[in-house]
């Protein structure tokens, strides 16, 4: 950060040129960007101190939507605080369900079924394709692009169909249990969603021939918010945003979880870390997120799709009402949860956004003693203000487009 | 486990990869460590975080180049640190817990002995790609602690929340200040002690166009 006190460096020095810019200078001038600014998506309050069009100066405020998803979360029972999680990424739900239940299970030592995990695949890369169309139009919207934002959002409308003929809600999914899914998948879903999933890659083509060779797209986009590979990973960031300065950091294939070990993706790298090679790692993605859903499809086993532990499975209806032991059974998990053991976990899963980790710390009741969401959106925003300072006030548009930061995580 | 060990101190289950290096390197800081549920931990001590932090980034084998996470835990009432003193922990298990709370009021547990906080670090490199967990212990009556931004700056934000939510403070930070919340808010949120429905004095505007002060109701 510079000082916005400084004369501005650039001022030519001879002549009489030197006695004009000495009359005509000016001080920066400060512009609030935001919180609420139709050329941003989220809350977030920048400052800027500009030269001209120059950036000299900036700082970046987040906290507008906080809501203190941490300490709800101390005081629900694990099961309760699936729907919390929802709403942390709320343009991909179901990953968050599916790091925050991981997570618990770790805890708790559940193995889950196989049937499970494929489903758990399916539904988050579902919500990674949303995720990405929604992060890709909204941009392009945001530098006066709006045919590709309506074909995008018309695909992200088809994954979001899917997403609720898998849990019967489009947004607020709380999809995922502890120890397994909350229902099956339907019947003929696989074709229907190989279908849907077809139409809106169509759409993805079409904003693709808008966007990637369109001339005023790549200037805006091509070399600007640049942030050097060993920067990005000094200042905490990951996902898309790390994987466009080459690192090919993907939780999906350093760390294996639920059945990506199995499967045959690719993970692209970028290697200018600027905003368009951000761009061209989500368009890759999409493409390869379809792929996976359609080997889950194929390799899908039977069996059940909850693990059998009285710890964190409800009992069946019918034995509630004419047994003893599950009526007590379910009267136990309803008012204490299921007892945790002690300990503390940490698990990480590949969000849309980067390395969504839950650090959870149990004292051995039913609630968690802490329930830490570390947030891909938070620390990829942190180095916004060194990304935007030194470049023009319409590059940091695109900047914190590509950053895609969602409020409800970053600011949890 | 060999004859000689008499039944005494049955041997310690061998120890992870990772964590043999770590000590192997760090040494001495290391106080305490443990692998459980498939992490690793380690403790230090706070006077030797920096240290320790150095070591951890810069040795090619270790190479912890990516900070993950930088919070607190807030132990107010327990015994010790759930993870190290489990036979305690499960006598008092039943008596342990949490009283019924009014929505207003807090029931305070007794201090205990041990220091109220643990800040926790989470590390991962990407060329290795092992994580670890660093926890160092800060009381509750000088709750401060060195910051890591020198290292790794994206800390900069993650101990700029932590002292909002916990009110640790991190000694040399650039800007330490509240992140999430407004500069006037008393009381850090995620301490134990502050009760969840517990309410905040109306702040009024004070800055340029304030009108004149709100009537009482």
């Amino acid at each position: 950060m510079s000082d916005p006190e400084q004369k501005n460096p650039a001022a030519p020095t001879n002549g009489s040129n030197a006695r004009a810019m000495e009359e005509l200078h000016t001080p920066p001038m400060r512009l609030q960007f935001g919180p609420s600014h139709p050329a941003t998506h989220g809350t977030v309050k920048i400052t800027l101190d500009l030269e001209g069009e120059q950036v000299v100066w900036s700082e970046v405020e987040v906290g507008y939507l906080h809501r203190g998803f941490e300490k709800e979360c101390e005081t629900g029972y694990y099961y309760q605080n699936i729907p919390y999680t929802d709403r942390l990424n709320y343009s991909s739900p179901i990953l968050n369900n599916v790091g925050y239940c991981m997570a618990v299970e770790k805890l708790f030592g559940i193995v889950t079924p196989p049937r499970c995990d494929y489903l758990r695949v399916i539904g988050g890369e579902l919500s990674r394709l949303a995720d990405h169309m929604l992060c890709i139009g909204a941009s392009a919207m945001e530098l006066a692009a709006f045919t590709p934002m309506l074909y995008l959002i018309e695909g992200r409308e088809l994954m979001l169909d899917l997403v609720d003929a898998l849990c019967g809600a489009r947004v607020t999914t709380n999809f995922v249990r502890i120890g397994g899914v909350s229902a099956d998948m339907p019947e003929g879903f696989r074709e229907f969603a190989i279908e849907r999933i077809d139409k809106a890659l169509t759409l993805v083509e079409d904003a693709n021939k808008l966007l990637t060779n369109n001339p005023v797209f790549r200037r805006r986009m091509e070399g600007t918010g640049y942030l050097s590979p060993k920067d990005l990973v000094a200042w905490g960031v990951t996902g898309p945003m790390l994987r466009a300065g080459g690192v090919p950091y993907d939780i999906r294939r350093v760390h294996p979880y639920l059945v990506y070990g199995d499967l045959d993706f690719e993970v692209p790298v970028g290697e200018h870390s600027d905003n368009f090679d951000r761009y061209l790692v989500r368009m890759a993605e999409i493409p390869q997120s379809r792929s996976m859903i359609v080997q889950c499809f194929d390799k899908l086993p039977g069996g059940p799709v909850n693990a059998d532990d009285p710890r964190v499975r409800w009992p069946a209806k019918g034995r509630v009402f004419n047994r003893m032991e599950e009526l007590i059974d379910q009267f136990k998990l309803v008012t204490e949860g299921g007892m945790a053991p002690v300990g503390e976990v940490y698990h990480a899963v590949e969000a849309a956004n980067g390395e969504l980790g839950f650090y959870i710390v149990s004292d051995g009741t039913g609630k968690p003693w802490k329930c830490r969401c570390r947030a891909p959106s938070f620390s990829n925003m942190s180095p916004l203000s060194k990304m935007i300072t030194g470049g023009q006030l319409a590059d940091v548009v695109p900047t914190f487009g590509m950053i895609n930061m969602i409020g409800g995580e970053c600011d949890r | 486990m060999t004859a000689d060990n008499n039944g005494e101190k049955p041997a310690a289950p061998a120890l992870p990869p990772l964590l043999r290096k770590v000590i192997d390197r760090l040494g001495a800081i290391v106080l305490e460590h443990k692998s459980a549920q498939g992490d690793d931990r380690i403790n230090v001590a706070r006077e030797n975080i920096l240290e320790a932090a150095r070591m951890l980034r810069d040795d090619p084998e270790l190479a912890f180049d990516l900070l993950l996470d930088v919070t607190a835990i807030d132990y107010l009432g327990q015994p010790d640190d759930f993870e190290t003193n489990l036979q305690v922990w499960d006598q008092n298990r039943a008596s342990m817990r949490r009283q019924p709370q009014r929505r207003h009021e807090l029931v305070l547990p007794p201090r205990g002995p041990n220091p109220r906080f643990a800040v926790v670090y989470h590390l991962t490199s990407t060329a290795h790609l092992h994580v670890l967990r660093v926890k160092c212990r800060v009381p509750e009556d000088d709750p401060t602690i060195p910051s890591v931004t020198s290292l790794w700056p994206g800390a900069n934000w993650l101990e700029r929340e932590t002292y909002d939510m916990y009110g640790i403070r991190f000694e040399g930070h650039p800007d330490l200040r509240r992140i999430y919340l407004y500069e006037e808010f008393v009381g850090h949120p995620l301490r134990k002690d502050y009760a969840k429905h517990g309410e905040q004095p109306i702040q009024e505007y004070v800055g340029p166009g304030a009108k004149e002060p709100r009537r009482p109701h």
